[in-house]
């Protein structure tokens, strides 16, 4: 049992944090959200030249903790760039499915040159002719769609089960938009759209089971390092703000509910820790996977809500950065299942156990 | 990061386990379980049959009798004793006046209590809060004038666990009145229960049961030895002492093995097939888990032995889950809960008969030691900055 980081991880965690303070503020962060893209073409190189773009890739790119030492740096700064949904989760995919020459796209991924999405959500289906295949449906939300060199969709098998094919994003008609926390996403829809089964064309429900776990680990790191940031603006906050001649931490409501945020802040870490520490210890069991999004989830509505209020007017604005926190834990809350979806999994399973246990420590 | 425990680490808990549920016997065990613990009896019976195993007082010193353990080990300790139901042993000796006379005491001091405390044949109940000094209790009232080799005290202490059985007292008292600082003035006395001038009175509570009481001292003489260390540095020996109760205090193994009392007889009524129960009880575990990671993250990071800031939180949350966890048990009760030791002539069965009871009793946990506002205070001016 231990808990600590390793020096190589705090190297990555230090290097990734100077790098994101250096290129944001609340100001450069709304100059970025309102480009095409959303995010920063320079950032993301830099991201790919520090490693982080093919973090889990193979063995030796590193593991599912130097994602969550990344992602919480990601999370703490309010990052735009898309690691996780153009980069990491469906690169994980293409690195666990795709044959040789798929996987060499990873290569161009990690050095930042070619983008990727997971288009997941929604109704499609793989149709073979020959050697041929082609997919009809449609995907919505896919987040980083809308940038998208290559996608990964999953894909309703002729003969059942879920398959996965990489697509041209070219070849599809897309529909982009902003999501409500300024980052981007797309409707796609395929049309008799020609495809590639990623390895062969079987059933994937294993592979797109273990690349959500890890996207959903990646986004608990990144929504802990969110909920940090915002705890720390309340803060300084409290102790700054003056009202009635005193600055607000002289109130006690006010320091009691500040108390109570840094308790769900620690559960919320906790539970991240768990769950990375459990892929990392290639023990990617979706079950924890719930119980870490669901507790993250309960702790950055709480954290994200109450740094508002404690904050005041200046909370709601958008030039002020805590709201943004708390619109980013609401996305992330929403993302690859909420709150209420990853509590039906865990009561799913409680008639089946006597004393509730972490998985076999 | 490594989440598993190391091969030795597993060794030691399962010879603890095994040790637990083949040594204590199965119906104190059960007794422990059912919260149905017959009074001193028990209580002893267990305490005593860890002490002659060297597991009472396994924090102390090791010339004490403690164990040379790492904190993980002495966590897996607890979780372990907490699983198998065994009644812990009195905490008012191994974690409050043990450690403060280990540490702070004469050497005569320590020769003269602490086998006897560990062995529980003195059996030490708590003097410090008073009906003024609550929360607030460095304004404790209670006095102790020196005169000549005595101590002479007058005064009140309230809320006194278990000290309808106890034979020694360990009290705050105020020697010097005129102190500067009000914590400056507050000395650590050992008193024993039978000096005349002492009365105990006992404090019936709103679930039926007599588990505090309220000590009364008229002119009481005590001898001056039983001061512990210095005149005047009580106050750093009740914060030393403060420090060991919270580490204990998450609960996590108490709390698991409630819930699944919880869960077995939701099931056994069909309540587990009803997604808004179920949901309770599953949101519930999930919030346990995240304090028993979270208890392990303090421990594994507190190789230094001092108290962490963060073992705020584990009092703060793990109070708030035993609560919740008596709360689930009376809604599995339903109206069977009513009935309040009726025999057995009825069909309520004796749990949903303790259901309330047990609840009602554990609204304490986020009062004592420290209450849950304290703790939220401690968060928000060490680790807040507030």
């Amino acid at each position: 049992m231990d808990f600590q980081l390793t020096d190589e991880q705090v190297l990555l965690r230090d290097t990734t944090r100077n790098l994101l303070s250096r290129s944001y503020d609340q100001d450069s962060r709304n100059k970025i959200a309102d480009t095409e893209l959303g995010f920063s073409r320079d950032v993301w190189n830099q991201l790919a030249e520090i490693g982080i773009l093919g973090l889990g890739f193979d063995e030796e790119a590193g593991g599912q903790i130097e994602v969550m030492v990344v992602m919480t740096e990601i999370g703490r700064h309010l990052a735009p760039e898309p690691v996780v949904h153009a980069a990491l989760g469906p690169g994980n995919l293409i690195a666990d499915s795709g044959s040789d020459d798929q996987r060499s796209i990873l290569d161009e991924v990690a050095a930042g040159q070619k983008l990727l999405a997971f288009a997941h959500d929604g109704v499609t289906s793989a149709a073979q002719q020959g050697d041929s295949w082609t997919l009809t449906g449609r995907k919505n939300p896919v987040l980083a769609g809308d940038s998208a060199d290559t996608l990964v969709v999953s894909a309703t098998l002729p003969d059942g089960g879920t398959g996965l094919f990489l697509v041209d994003a070219k070849a599809v008609t897309r529909h982009p938009y902003r999501t409500f926390d300024g980052r981007r996403g797309a409707q796609i829809d395929f049309d008799a759209t020609g495809a590639q089964p990623l390895g062969a064309a079987v059933d994937a429900s294993a592979q797109i089971s273990d690349a959500l776990v890890r996207m959903q680990s990646a986004l608990d790191a990144e929504a802990v390092g969110a909920m940090e940031e915002a705890i720390r603006l309340t803060t300084e906050y409290l102790k700054t703000r003056k009202q009635f001649g005193v600055t607000l931490n002289k109130f006690q409501t006010l320091t009691q509910r500040a108390a109570d945020m840094y308790v769900s802040l620690e559960m919320a870490r906790s539970m991240c820790n768990y769950a990375a520490m459990s892929i990392a210890d290639s023990n990617l069991d979706p079950v924890i996977a719930s119980r870490a999004k669901l507790q993250i989830g309960r702790s950055g509505r709480h954290v994200g809500q109450e740094a508002i209020q404690l904050h005041g007017g200046i909370g709601m604005t958008a030039e002020y950065p805590v709201g943004h926190y708390t619109a980013r834990l609401t996305a992330l809350e929403q993302t690859l299942g909420s709150p209420a979806e990853h509590l039906r999994v865990l009561v799913d399973q409680v008639g089946g156990y006597g004393i509730v246990t972490l998985a076999d420590t | 990061m490594q989440l598993a425990l190391t091969d030795d680490e597993a060794k030691f808990r399962d010879e603890l386990r095994e040790f637990f549920t083949t040594e204590i016997p199965a119906d104190l065990r059960e007794r422990m379980r059912l919260g149905t613990l017959a009074g001193r009896d028990d209580i002893a019976t267990g305490h005593k049959i860890l002490n002659a195993n060297g597991l009472a007082v396994p924090h102390w010193p090791v010339e004490w009798g403690g164990k040379d353990w790492t904190p993980t080990q002495h966590q897996i300790y607890v979780d372990e004793m907490q699983l198998a139901c065994v009644p812990e042993p009195l905490n008012f000796n191994t974690k409050m006046v043990g450690p403060v006379i280990a540490e702070f005491g004469s050497q005569q001091v320590k020769e003269r209590f602490l086998a006897a405390t560990a062995n529980l044949d003195i059996w030490w109940c708590q003097g410090f809060s008073e009906p003024e000094a609550g929360s607030d209790l460095a304004s404790l009232r209670t006095t102790a004038q020196r005169d000549g080799d005595t101590y002479v005290v007058n005064g009140q202490k309230t809320w006194t666990t278990l000290g309808q059985y106890a034979d020694w007292i360990f009290c705050l008292v105020r020697t010097d009145p005129q102190a500067p600082k009000r914590q400056a003035g507050i000395s650590f006395l050992l008193i024993d229960l039978d000096t005349p001038g002492i009365t105990m009175r006992p404090i019936k509570l709103i679930d039926g049961s007599v588990e505090v009481n309220e000590v009364f001292f008229e002119d009481v003489r005590v001898p001056a030895d039983q001061l512990v260390g210095e005149e005047n540095q009580g106050w750093t020996y009740a914060k030393f002492l403060l420090g060991n109760e919270r580490t204990g205090v998450a609960a996590v193994g108490i709390t698991k093995v409630r819930l699944a009392e919880v869960k077995q007889h939701a099931a056994d009524k069909g309540l587990l097939d009803d997604p808004l129960f179920a949901a309770q009880l599953a949101e519930v575990e999930n919030e346990l888990l995240a304090l028993e990671l979270t208890q392990m993250r303090v421990v594994s990071g507190s190789a230094d032995g001092k108290p962490n800031p963060v073992s705020s939180v584990l009092k703060l949350r793990g109070s708030q889950l035993q609560q919740a966890a008596t709360e689930l048990l009376v809604e599995v009760a339903g109206p069977d809960a009513l009935p309040y030791r009726a025999d057995g002539e009825i069909t309520s069965p004796d749990w949903a008969q303790r259901a309330a009871p047990v609840y009602l009793n554990y609204r304490k946990s986020s009062i004592y030691s420290g209450s849950n506002e304290v703790q939220r205070n401690i968060i928000s001016s060490t680790i807040l900055g507030l």
